[in-house]
């Protein structure tokens, strides 16, 4: 299997504190990693690493082979965050159409109409950020990340803000990627719709995995007691 | 699926066309900063005595003192846009160089600047009776000139201060120091266009322009990328 995320040792001190904590990830093509645990456990920390967006202190991830921050692991990279990352001012089309652009795409208004079509936003594509609900500025961030067809995709709360169609594409969005052979991590601190797309869960706690499995044969009822244990 | 990223200059033209776009479609950056120019313009004007000061003195002064600080307006907000949902995170990941940010940016608040310049001017000439009609061609190069210079200054801190709690405060403060060297020669230059005098006689100051703008642009491209680490 080709290993798509690869990270080992991470580490990232923020003053004396240990954000990440020696943390070693392998994913391969049609992999995803549900990334459970409490506030502060690390887990944004983790994924801004992933993303090249910080830089560990100790430790090294690529994507694909090619060493963040690389051009060439960033273009490979889609970020879902809980902070839409959109400009306001323009059009959910216009933000789409310049990740399109940034990324290079051949067919960028074909891209651009695909994606917002699969996020079903595609109808108010030529609205004014601002004019839309908080769900429906999150679908057009969902959509500005996955334009170029992400081998990776990185997750943080992707959720937040949408509503059960809104969720449903998400969850149906991320399936199809993975079938695809992508690889994600999604942060979330909702149990289920992380378990429902990943092939591995993994709780941090202080900066480090305190668990990391398979969900196969995950019983969701069973892992959210042991959890909640876990973070207690 | 088939994509090439954009090299430097095609990102940079990318991202100052997405500002402009967003520039115009708010226009509160430049309508503050051209209100604030001709704040500034007449506030000067009704302080200026006309017996003691001849306006081809007084109008340089007026002018770069306006210039400078109604484009930090523009300065700042640049970076603003990018502050309010962590626009600058999805930048970032993108795969283009950190420098085709930089110049990105600094090419729209070059446009921005110019743009309250092309406002700011003709409110001087007005208001001091100044003969810009025979020398507006060369005035108009020696203001790209030192726009070009204010803006990669500009833009670097700026960008620098963006995620800061006092990101107001400290732009100019870090960056007025900095303005001197191209602000100087602009005022020299300009007088000596104001006063008739040929292109020639302004050379000097002129080159000492370029001089800066030619510095300011490789090293302010070149130190960017390291504003962005964390």
């Amino acid at each position: 299997m080709t290993v798509l995320l690869d990270a080992v040792g991470l580490v990232r001190l923020f003053g004396a504190r240990r954000a990440v904590d020696g943390i070693d990830l392998a994913l391969g093509a049609g992999e995803a990693l549900a990334l459970f645990g409490p506030n502060g456990a690390g887990k944004t920390t983790l994924l801004r690493i992933l993303a090249g967006l910080l830089k560990p202190g100790a430790g090294r991830a690529t994507i694909a082979g090619a060493a963040l921050p690389a051009d060439a692991a960033r273009a490979r990279i889609g970020l879902i965050s809980h902070r839409t990352m959109l400009y306001d001012a323009l059009t959910a089309r216009e933000n789409v159409r310049f990740a399109a652009r940034l990324h290079g795409i051949a067919d960028e208004p074909g891209a651009t109409q695909r994606a917002l079509e699969t996020l079903r936003v595609a109808d108010r594509a030529d609205v004014p950020v601002r004019a839309l609900s908080r769900g429906l500025q999150q679908r057009v961030a969902i959509a500005r990340a996955i334009v170029h067809a992400p081998d990776v995709i990185l997750a943080d709360e992707p959720y937040t803000g949408l509503d059960e169609q809104g969720s449903a594409a998400l969850t149906a969005l991320l399936k199809e990627r993975r079938a695809a052979g992508a690889a994600l991590v999604v942060v979330t601190h909702h149990l289920h719709e992380g378990l429902a797309v990943a092939s591995h869960a993994a709780v941090m706690r202080a900066g480090k995995f305190a668990r990391l499995e398979r969900t196969d044969g995950l019983d969701p009822a069973r892992y959210a007691a042991e959890y909640r244990e876990l973070v207690s | 699926m088939m994509a090439t990223p954009p090299g430097t200059f095609a990102a940079a033209w990318i991202i100052a066309r997405k500002d402009l776009a967003i520039e115009f479609r708010t226009r509160s950056a430049f309508m503050s900063a051209a209100l604030l120019s001709l704040l500034a313009i007449v506030i000067f004007f009704f302080t200026w005595d006309a017996t003691a000061v001849t306006p081809i003195d007084i109008a340089p002064g007026v002018m770069w003192v306006t210039f400078t600080f109604s484009g930090l307006l523009g300065l700042h907000r640049s970076f603003g846009v990018e502050a309010q949902e962590r626009a600058m995170d999805a930048l970032l990941v993108a795969p283009v160089p950190r420098e085709a940010i930089f110049l990105g940016k600094a090419l729209a608040n070059l446009v921005f600047v110019v743009g309250v310049q092309m406002v700011a001017i003709p409110a001087v000439a007005l208001f001091y009776n100044l003969p810009i009609g025979e020398t507006w061609l060369a005035l108009a190069g020696l203001m790209l000139l030192a726009s070009i210079g204010l803006v990669c200054i500009g833009t670097l801190f700026a960008g620098m201060t963006a995620n800061t709690r006092m990101a107001e405060l400290l732009l100019p403060v870090l960056a007025l120091p900095f303005f001197v060297p191209i602000v100087l020669p602009a005022a020299q230059a300009t007088a000596q266009l104001l006063a008739g005098r040929p292109l020639s006689d302004a050379a000097a100051w002129l080159r000492i322009l370029l001089a800066f703008d030619l510095v300011f642009l490789y090293a302010c491209t070149l130190a960017f990328p390291f504003t962005l680490e964390d």
